[in-house]
């Protein structure tokens, strides 16, 4: 006992380099399969003059493919969506405008008033899903992954169905059971006594967004899930054992040993949370329509740009205007993204076992 | 083991979460399809009520099968999603490998391109995409909807399959290549087996975006050869919208062959996670 609590103990701590060590400096990597800078300079030096380290045609084959179809399908099409913002159509030629059109989408009242009030209902829609989306995704993770759990391979298939849903089935088939019409709310909630709390949510400016948001976290949580849970199944069992033996389990086993090896994890999903809510449409085009109602409360960036690209009722669709919001879009996310590869990844702590 | 890991009160606490959360997930979809089965009336009066003899009906069933062609749509769906998967995975983890294993000059740089693309809908750049497929002839292809897919797939994968190619221990490889190992058989035969876990969750997380898709096909592939189940539902609902009974019925023809496909996906997911994981 006395053996086992001093090892697990180093284990623990960061300093043990056996158990639990710091990823090494990336200078480090390939070493063998590919000689390092100093070394291949002496060693051409040496012996040959004409080439200096024998070319690693690998890394471009193992880079090509996917680099190539990437740039073509996403990388040419987006600038072309950015250089297409800088235009505005005059008798149907593309005039080089400048900044014109953010001009218009700024300063311009009406349009400044609908992008203020989609890009707000956005970063509620995404504080929602950071609040309840993910902290239930990581307790369930953490349930499953408990050791000897039954029927563990029931839970997460159950949990996870709604995910592999479309919008347009997850769409109709909220919509149809909050509907006042068909009445399966208030029925559920009268055999809880809370029949006055219903509303038709759906239809109420003030609930509309956030039943969408918690519809949508409904969906999605099955996804924070299946991350924590495959990173907590990568903790090697010497280090839970470690803890067990000095006595670290139940919950302060999470918090002190698993909880820091999952956080890179928990970073990844927070971004993937941020992009995906930035990029939202489908949800509310299915239950709202293009027009995001009622009275534009459920309106969010990517709503506000179909309606303008596409053009409703009897606005007419102007894709300049579509680009101009979705360059605006663009860099929202991009300095979301930039929060978290430089202040946060960039800081956290990985190990290799 | 101590006995706080399996002790009663906390086992019987993790059983009530999770299914509590199970019926939870479960509830909408179980109400839709049992209420598919069921008459205009009976779906009113008694919405939670199992189909029974009297209130058993198939007209909504009828509709939708007499309307619209199911099965085609399916098939184009499963294709797409099936060769837009294996495009992904492949070259999302030979990049990510390149990209976790080897140090040459802009290697920081071609993960952050490639990144890029993670927070880059691809959806922005619909105008320029038509554009691309009009002029190469993909219109109301399958063709185009791999392509876009597996762009759209990659930056994903590449991201997620390099943090987790970053934890592959350098010794194993080191050793292969003392043995004398080729660097694309250490890739196929010592990395990959070891990264299956990621690799079978990156899977799910890509082919559900991609089966679920209704802009695309509603842009590049209109066309009733080429329709999707997501595009075909939608306007079939569209149309249908106050026949309970049939956009009941369609909701489930829609759910049911994505839970078929899940569960023998799940399989693999499942022995993905808990055969590969490295312990």
């Amino acid at each position: 006992m006395h053996a086992c609590k001093k090892v697990l103990q180093a284990g623990i701590s960061h300093k043990c380099k056996p158990l639990l060590k710091r990823q090494p400096p990336p200078k480090l990597r390939g070493e063998v399969g590919a000689p390092n800078e100093e070394a291949g300079e002496g060693v051409s030096l040496a012996i040959q003059s004409h080439n200096k380290r024998p070319t690693r045609w690998h890394i471009g084959v193992f880079l090509a493919p996917a680099v190539l179809v990437y740039t073509a399908i996403m990388i040419i099409p987006l600038f072309g969506t950015l250089q297409f913002s800088l235009f505005q159509e005059v008798e149907q030629l593309q005039v080089f405008v400048g900044l014109d059109n953010f001009k218009t989408l700024f300063g311009d009242p009406n349009w400044s008033k609908s992008f203020w009030n989609a890009l707000a209902n956005n970063a509620w829609f995404f504080i929602i899903h950071m609040l309840v989306q993910n902290p239930i995704g990581i307790l369930l993770a953490a349930i499953l992954a408990s050791p000897r759990l039954r029927m563990a391979a029931f839970y997460r298939t159950a949990i996870f169905v709604p995910t592999i849903l479309s919008f347009v089935i997850v769409g109709f088939a909220w919509k149809l059971i909050l509907s006042p019409i068909w009445g399966i709310t208030p029925d559920l909630l009268q055999m809880i006594g809370l029949k006055s709390l219903f509303a038709p949510w759906l239809g109420k400016e003030a609930y509309a967004l956030t039943t969408l948001a918690l519809i949508s976290v409904w969906q999605f949580v099955g996804i924070p899930m299946m991350l924590i849970y495959a990173a907590l199944l990568t903790i090697p069992d010497e280090v839970l054992e470690a803890a067990e033996c000095d006595g670290i389990t139940g919950m302060k086993q999470f918090w002190k040993i698993k909880l820091p090896l999952i956080l890179p994890s928990i970073g990844i999903i927070s971004v993937l949370t941020f992009v995906a809510n930035f990029n939202a449409f489908d949800l509310i085009y299915t239950t709202q329509g293009a027009l995001a109602g009622p009275n534009f409360a459920t309106d969010i960036l990517g709503t506000f740009m179909f309606r303008t690209f596409f053009g409703f009722q009897l606005q007419l669709g102007d894709p300049n205007m579509g680009a101009t919001i979705a360059s605006a879009m663009f860099f929202v996310i991009l300095i979301g993204v930039c929060i978290y590869l430089f202040g946060i990844q960039s800081r956290m702590r990985r190990y290799q076992f | 083991m101590s006995k706080a890991t399996h002790s009663i009160p906390r086992s019987i606490a993790a059983h009530a979460v999770l299914s509590a959360y199970t019926i939870l997930a479960l509830f909408p979809v179980v109400v839709i399809v049992i209420n598919s089965f069921k008459t205009r009336k009976a779906i009113f009066r008694h919405p939670l009520a199992f189909p029974d003899s009297e209130s058993f009906s198939l007209i909504g069933y009828e509709t939708v099968i007499k309307q619209g062609d199911l099965f085609l749509y399916f098939q184009n769906s499963l294709i797409v999603t099936v060769a837009s998967l294996f495009f992904v995975l492949l070259f999302g983890a030979m990049a990510a490998f390149a990209l976790a294993e080897y140090r040459f000059r802009g290697n920081t740089l071609m993960g952050l391109y490639l990144a890029l693309g993670i927070m880059i809908p691809i959806r922005l750049g619909t105008v320029f995409i038509l554009k691309i497929m009009v002029a190469s002839g993909l219109v109301n292809t399958l063709t185009a909807l791999v392509l876009i897919y597996t762009a759209q797939g990659l930056p994903l994968a590449v991201f997620i399959l390099s943090e987790f190619m970053r934890q592959v221990s350098d010794d194993l490889k080191n050793a292969g290549r003392i043995d004398g190992l080729s660097e694309y058989r250490i890739f196929f035969v010592l990395v990959l087996p070891l990264v299956r876990p990621a690799m079978a969750t990156v899977g799910v997380f890509t082919m559900i975006p991609i089966w679920n898709d209704l802009w695309f096909p509603l842009i590049i592939a209109p066309a009733e050869e080429t329709k999707t189940i997501t595009l075909g539902a939608q306007v079939f609902i569209g149309q249908f919208v106050t026949d309970w009974n049939a956009v009941l019925s369609a909701l489930s023809l829609a759910i049911i062959p994505v839970m078929v496909l899940y569960l023998i996906f799940s399989r693999q997911l499942i022995r993905g996670i808990t055969a590969g994981a490295v312990k």
